[in-house]
């Protein structure tokens, strides 16, 4: 059973701003935004089965509840985030005393080095790929690759909009890829198309993408995904996944959606 | 100048990501240049690649734009130390890990600031000021005790030829031997070079001066009035060569002959072996070459066209020479100290029939001067390329009808 890390939004809303998405002027509606997450929990454990691992929220912590950036964990291994603006850089020792809670062994890496998590690292079993430029610098990724044996190929991220790597590049469990080639260069697109073949690659359309279609969390053969991108599902269906749609809009007032709401934990 | 270069280290999954391409595309983009050392590739698809750049830029600011872009992709600059030196332990002699030089552009650091050596010659040792922040090369010979000499390779910076503006033979700087190789558009390549030196030169501008190193072959072969008129027409700034081209120049000047054959006749002529014995008699009887040619005794030919233009003139002797004439310097290392000397300002050398004077020559040139090797046997070319001076364009035919070539293209009517 695949095991999520996620954090309730008592304290979500929007005191900064660090992203295009986020206005402090756009106030996050607390109700809402409390229903729409329980709906996305209910939809996860219940239709997807997935086991939910909650963390508790902290007051003045608002983004707490993206926990997709906590870090990275392999098997019982974690790896802390060290994000790149102050605003988020606080969270990290909740998320750190979480993991020891738990009995993980924790890494860190350099201080100097940002990197934010499966935000922004994520892959297939043999290659993983890397977003930088963004938030996380791609000098983390040498030893991480180092730390965790494996191959990462950088992208960079060139599309503000698209500011870590989960928010254009979900990979799916059957090595399909759901994406949104608008947010990478050249170079990007060619080293994605050199490991993932035409026939494995699912180009999300901007519509979608700004809906924050490649935001999904997928489980076996099912797709939670935010609602609102039509095309994308359909994409999905074709190739055998079944869909979930949760209207998570609250939570892309700053910039998230299903998955940056959790961290996969196995 | 040396352009403004700095060392960064690229490392990762930086092959198949493109990454290590697309920072050399953007190095190139940006109009600098790049050299790629030491690339790494990873022994195992986990384990990650490294690359180490080394990046030009016509100027400092250039360059900050460059590694200020290419920095967001991971290239970190390499931390570069100053370069080490000892004190020459005696008079002549190297500390033992003295740095030995190329003939490239070569800059060190010290205190964290690049500095030019000065005087860029190959096989020599560096010697430093830091309290002046100044390097030059200094041959083992004249190494004084206490002499701080660069150590060790950290530090230290070489930069390769940069391919020159100009699309001509030298714009290729290889030594490309080939006796196949035709002849005339080499030849029309370094007239026109020589039209463009002998107006700098006139306007006083620096790297403007010709020098021709040359052997006796000149004379023997029929080459004199072509070479004597290329100095006379202020093509030719400085000459190197031995007793035996003077001698026999000056033989053919007061006997007609060169080495006793009569230069228009085509044969010996009787006790003609002793012509250049008595002439370089009767030279040192008047005292100098200067002399010679200013009172008239020699009219005519290479050394009374040098005298008479005021080209510097360099004689250094062998063991085999008769005489010698005055003016031939017999101790070797003076020889080589006034060749350095002149070597000073040359902004293109001709070597002509001369294994030993070309293989000099080139010794003392640094990589960045133009030189032509002319020699009817294809060793001498390749012999002086495998002695380092790369840059040295050769061509494989006989000095005289080299000379009279290079004389017609540039306007000579005999």
């Amino acid at each position: 059973m695949s095991r999520l890390l996620v954090c309730p939004p008592e304290y979500f809303q929007i005191d900064y701003e660090i992203n295009p998405w986020m206005r402090r002027t756009n106030a996050v509606v607390p109700s809402r935004a409390a229903s729409q997450w329980q709906a996305l929990m209910t939809v996860l454990e219940r239709d997807v089965g997935a086991g939910i691992e909650r963390m508790p929220p902290v007051e003045g912590l608002p983004d707490l509840v993206f926990t997709a950036n906590a870090g990275v964990v392999v098997g019982r291994r974690a790896l802390v985030s060290r994000f790149r603006y102050p605003e988020r850089q606080r969270e990290e020792v909740y998320y750190e005393r979480w993991f020891r809670g738990q009995g993980y062994e924790v890494l860190t890496l350099e201080k100097t080095h940002y990197f934010e998590g499966a935000g922004d690292l994520l892959g297939f079993p043999d290659t993983w790929f890397g977003g930088y430029r963004q938030r996380t610098d791609i000098r983390s990724f040498p030893a991480l690759s180092e730390l965790f044996q494996r191959e990462i190929i950088p992208l960079e991220l060139i599309d503000g909009r698209f500011y870590h790597l989960d928010t254009c590049f979900c990979p799916l469990s059957g090595g399909e890829l759901l994406y949104f080639p608008g947010a990478f260069d050249s170079y990007g697109l060619a080293a994605i198309s050199e490991r993932i073949p035409a026939e494995r690659r699912i180009a999300v359309p901007e519509e979608d993408a700004i809906r924050f279609a490649c935001n999904a969390v997928c489980v076996g053969k099912q797709v939670v995904i935010p609602a609102g991108c039509p095309r994308t599902m359909q994409s999905l269906h074709d190739r055998g996944y079944r869909t979930h749609a949760v209207e998570l809009d609250e939570f892309m007032k700053s910039g998230g959606a299903a998955k940056c709401l959790t961290l996969a934990l196995d | 100048m040396t352009p403004a270069q700095e060392t960064v280290l690229l490392q990762g999954h930086i092959i198949d990501s493109l990454i290590l391409a697309k920072v050399l595309d953007t190095i190139v983009m940006m109009g600098g240049t790049f050299d790629l050392q030491d690339v790494k590739i990873g022994a195992t698809r986990e384990a990650p690649s490294q690359a180490r750049i080394v990046i030009r830029a016509g100027s400092n600011r250039l360059l900050t734009d460059i590694l200020r872009t290419i920095q967001p992709h991971g290239a970190a600059l390499e931390r570069e130390a100053d370069c080490r030196f000892e004190s020459a332990p005696a008079a002549g002699i190297l500390p033992e890990e003295f740095y030995a030089t190329t003939h490239l552009p070569t800059q060190i650091r010290l205190d964290g600031e690049w500095v030019d050596v000065e005087g860029v010659e190959m096989d020599l040792a560096i010697c430093i000021d830091p309290a002046m922040a100044q390097a030059r090369t200094i041959p083992m010979g004249a190494v004084k005790a206490g002499d701080l000499i660069v150590t060790g390779r950290e530090g230290i910076r070489v930069t390769p030829l940069a391919r020159p503006a100009e699309r001509d033979v030298f714009g290729f700087m290889e030594s490309v031997v080939s006796s196949e190789r035709p002849h005339q558009p080499v030849i029309a390549d370094i007239a026109q070079r020589m039209q463009m030196l002998r107006e700098r030169y006139r306007q006083g501008q620096p790297a403007a001066k010709v020098l021709c190193a040359g052997g006796p072959a000149i004379v023997h072969a029929g080459g004199r009035d072509a070479l004597t008129w290329l100095i006379e027409a202020g093509y030719i700034h400085v000459l190197f060569c031995g007793n035996a081209l003077a001698a026999h120049d000056m033989e053919a000047a007061l006997y007609g002959t060169s080495l006793g054959y009569g230069l228009t006749a085509g044969r010996s002529v009787p006790h003609g072996h002793e012509h250049h014995l008595r002439t370089i008699n009767r030279i040192r009887a008047i005292g100098s070459i200067e002399q010679a040619v200013q009172s008239g005794l020699v009219t005519e030919g290479i050394m009374a066209a040098c005298v008479r233009r005021k080209v510097n003139m360099v004689l250094a002797g062998t063991i085999r020479d008769d005489g010698p004439l005055p003016g031939v310097m017999t101790d070797s290392m003076q020889a080589q100290q006034t060749m350095r000397e002149e070597v000073q300002g040359v902004g293109l050398a001709l070597l002509v029939a001369s294994t030993l004077h070309a293989i000099a020559t080139g010794n003392l040139l640094p990589a960045t001067v133009p030189t032509v090797c002319v020699d009817v046997n294809p060793s001498v070319p390749t012999k002086l390329a495998d002695r380092g001076s790369f840059q040295a364009v050769g061509l494989v035919m006989d000095a005289a009808s080299f000379l009279k070539e290079l004389a017609r293209t540039l306007g000579w009517r005999p």
